[in-house]
């Protein structure tokens, strides 16, 4: 059966980065006054000629948002259930080789988590792992759904990739969505950043969102950890993908999510550099895209830049997130996977939104709902 | 004197029905549902916490005006339909189900096929059904067949705020049916909804236009006297539409 990668490997990297910024004032126009876009309108609204129309994008980004997703945003949790991971990623606090202590929380530590957050309101959960498959496999993972299925509405998952009848395990077990990053798409440097460990495998990777189709998931989460390689590349291969997967798996519901990278144990400086002005131009020409597709915002964006994406295009934002296992309650010294920058409480967070006219939707799905 | 109308023996003043998506805060919801005057108002089962009776969205329902129609948005099939509606008629106390498959989550547009195989058992299970489906003239009546209490057929795609895209398949549906006919989904202003009733749809369901206006509460007041004036207006039968002036002398006037 055939995979993104068939039509992945039809693009070569230089020259989509080479049409990207050959983009005229006048593509970014054209661009802007269609009622639906293509990938190439996309490519122009992510080039350096679109700059000078960021407010005119903003506007009507929100505009299509508020139509679409009306005056509301999705609230969800990070829960970290492990930092044991078996490969090496250069940018990567969980690392192998970052000696830190490391740690997998049991039933009673999970569900002692799991009541701090529900305490705050939480109804949505992200529960996230390194990748060792030893400890943190399959089983671990079904286990850790079933004992908090209960409590939750809608339960994601941010883990090592899987096969497809694994995939199809956990959705039995309750299991609405999968966030899946590819963190570049530019194939030798994700080989410099992914020197060892099952990870390295990047088609392996690039097809966790077919095998998650065939499976039949509810929700994908797409995106690119921005500042391996040019943000605008790896975001044209990212709604390239969003494209292909949304025609093949029409059923699937996906989101995108802009992670920048943060500064970390053993950390990574970034090789290209992406501004707040670029994000908030990655965003809205997401949203200008695409009407329907979910747009996640975590705690590594700053106080400023979340207050202000929540009215131009996000429609789920997570808050007060630890990145360490036990974090909230068990262990909440131990060694994040990187440090959030917006640090506010669940609470303020509310009122922010609350002031801004957005309502907060805890509860957007039914754990009756198959 | 404008005509009430009647679903499953169950009679209703305002032909104006409305959702509860997408407003900024519950208080807004109410006070503009309130503005409305509807009778009828549809919640999302994924939304509401049926099992928890403080939740935010079903506390601010509460007046004895509302009947909640609890709806399946977010179920893909007639099974996972059928079992979300059979929790709701216990958790909400009503037979009433606004039947919502659609498979596809980007336009939400819904799935002919299990829609009618949702409707057949529900029907049998005791439950008043409202299907959202297609402007599909033949599926309305299929649906008829198997005992929809009423059909909901679609001007636009949900939330687009189109308007009557789908008027021509409309006109085909209100003329054949022997039920109820509620235009759902597209509806983006008043005018548009003074349109549906004129053709003579029996009631709208408005949500999105009214919610995400820069003010609801005037938006909802808005849509109740469009449809109220579009019912009137349909009752008291508008004057045909002609193309020409009609000549003061006609040609055939030699043979008077």
């Amino acid at each position: 059966m055939s995979t993104f990668t068939t039509l992945f490997d039809t693009y070569n990297w230089d020259a989509t980065l080479s049409s990207i910024f050959n983009k005229t004032t006048s593509d970014v126009e054209q661009a802007l006054v269609k009622d639906k876009r293509n990938l190439e309108d996309f490519k122009a609204l992510i080039s350096p000629e679109a700059k000078p129309f960021l407010e005119q994008m903003a506007q009507k980004s929100k505009a299509l948002t508020k139509k679409r997703f009306g005056n509301t945003i999705q609230m969800y949790a990070p829960m970290y259930l492990s930092n044991e991971c078996q490969n090496i990623c250069t940018y990567c606090g969980f690392s192998l080789t970052n000696k830190i202590a490391r740690r997998t929380l049991t039933n009673t530590e999970i569900l002692k988590e799991v009541s701090f957050l529900k305490a705050k309101g939480y109804d949505h959960i992200l529960l996230v792992t390194g990748e060792a498959n030893q400890t943190v496999g399959v089983d671990y993972i079904k286990n850790a759904i079933q004992l908090i299925r209960s409590q939750f509405s809608n339960i994601t998952i941010e883990i090592q990739p899987l096969d497809q009848n694994e995939y199809e395990l956990l959705i039995e077990s309750g299991l609405y969505a999968v966030l899946v990053y590819q963190e570049t798409y530019h194939r030798e440097e994700y080989k410099k950043h992914h020197p060892k460990g099952k990870k390295s495998n990047f088609n392996y990777r690039l097809e966790t969102p077919d095998r998650l189709g065939k499976a039949g998931i509810h929700k994908i989460g797409l995106g690119a950890l921005f500042g391996l390689e040019d943000w605008r590349a790896d975001s044209f291969f990212t709604a390239l993908h969003l494209k292909y997967l949304q025609k093949t798996y029409w059923k699937t519901k996906y989101s995108i999510s802009f992670p920048r990278l943060r500064p970390h144990s053993g950390g990574l400086e970034p090789k290209v550099e992406m501004t707040d002005a670029d994000l908030v131009q990655l965003i809205c020409a997401f949203r200008l895209f695409d009407e329907d597709v979910e747009l996640s915002m975590s705690t590594r964006e700053s106080e400023v830049f979340r207050d202000n994406i929540v009215n131009l295009g996000a429609t789920s934002i997570s808050a007060e997130s630890k990145t360490n296992p036990g974090g909230y309650t068990v262990d909440p010294q131990s060694l994040e996977q990187f440090e959030i920058s917006d640090e506010r409480s669940t609470e303020e967070i509310v009122q922010m939104l609350k002031n801004q006219g957005l309502e907060v939707v805890w509860k957007d799905w039914d754990k009756t709902y198959f | 004197m404008k005509q009430n109308l009647t679903i499953a023996g169950k009679e209703f003043t305002s032909r104006l029905f409305t959702g509860t998506g997408k407003f900024s805060s519950s208080e807004l919801m109410r006070e503009s549902l309130l503005a409305s005057e509807s009778e009828l108002i549809t919640v999302a089962l994924k939304r509401v916490d049926v099992t928890n009776e403080n939740d935010d969205i079903l506390k601010h329902l509460n007046h004895e005006r509302i009947n909640l129609l609890p709806n399946t948005s977010g179920v893909r099939t007639a099974k996972e339909a059928i079992f979300a509606t059979e929790l709701s008629r216990e958790a909400l106390e009503t037979n009433w189900v606004k039947l919502e498959i659609h498979p596809d989550p980007r336009y939400l547009l819904p799935d002919p096929i299990e829609t009618l195989k949702a409707t057949k058992e529900l029907v049998k299970l005791g439950f008043v059904v409202m299907p959202y489906i297609h402007a599909d003239p033949v599926l309305c009546k299929r649906l008829e067949d198997v005992g929809a209490q009423c059909v909901m057929p679609l001007g636009a795609p949900i939330g687009s705020n189109k308007g009557l895209k789908t008027l021509d398949f409309l006109d085909i549906i209100i003329e054949q049916s022997n039920v109820p006919v509620i235009i759902d989904a597209g509806i983006g202003s008043p005018s548009h909804a003074a349109h549906a009733m004129e053709i003579g749809a029996d009631a709208v369901l408005v949500n999105t236009a009214i919610a995400v206006s820069q003010n609801p509460v005037e938006m909802a007041k808005a849509f109740k006297m469009a449809v109220e004036a579009g019912r009137i207006a349909y009752e008291a039968k508008l004057a045909p539409v002609k193309n020409q002036a009609e000549a003061s002398s006609p040609l055939t006037s030699f043979l008077d």
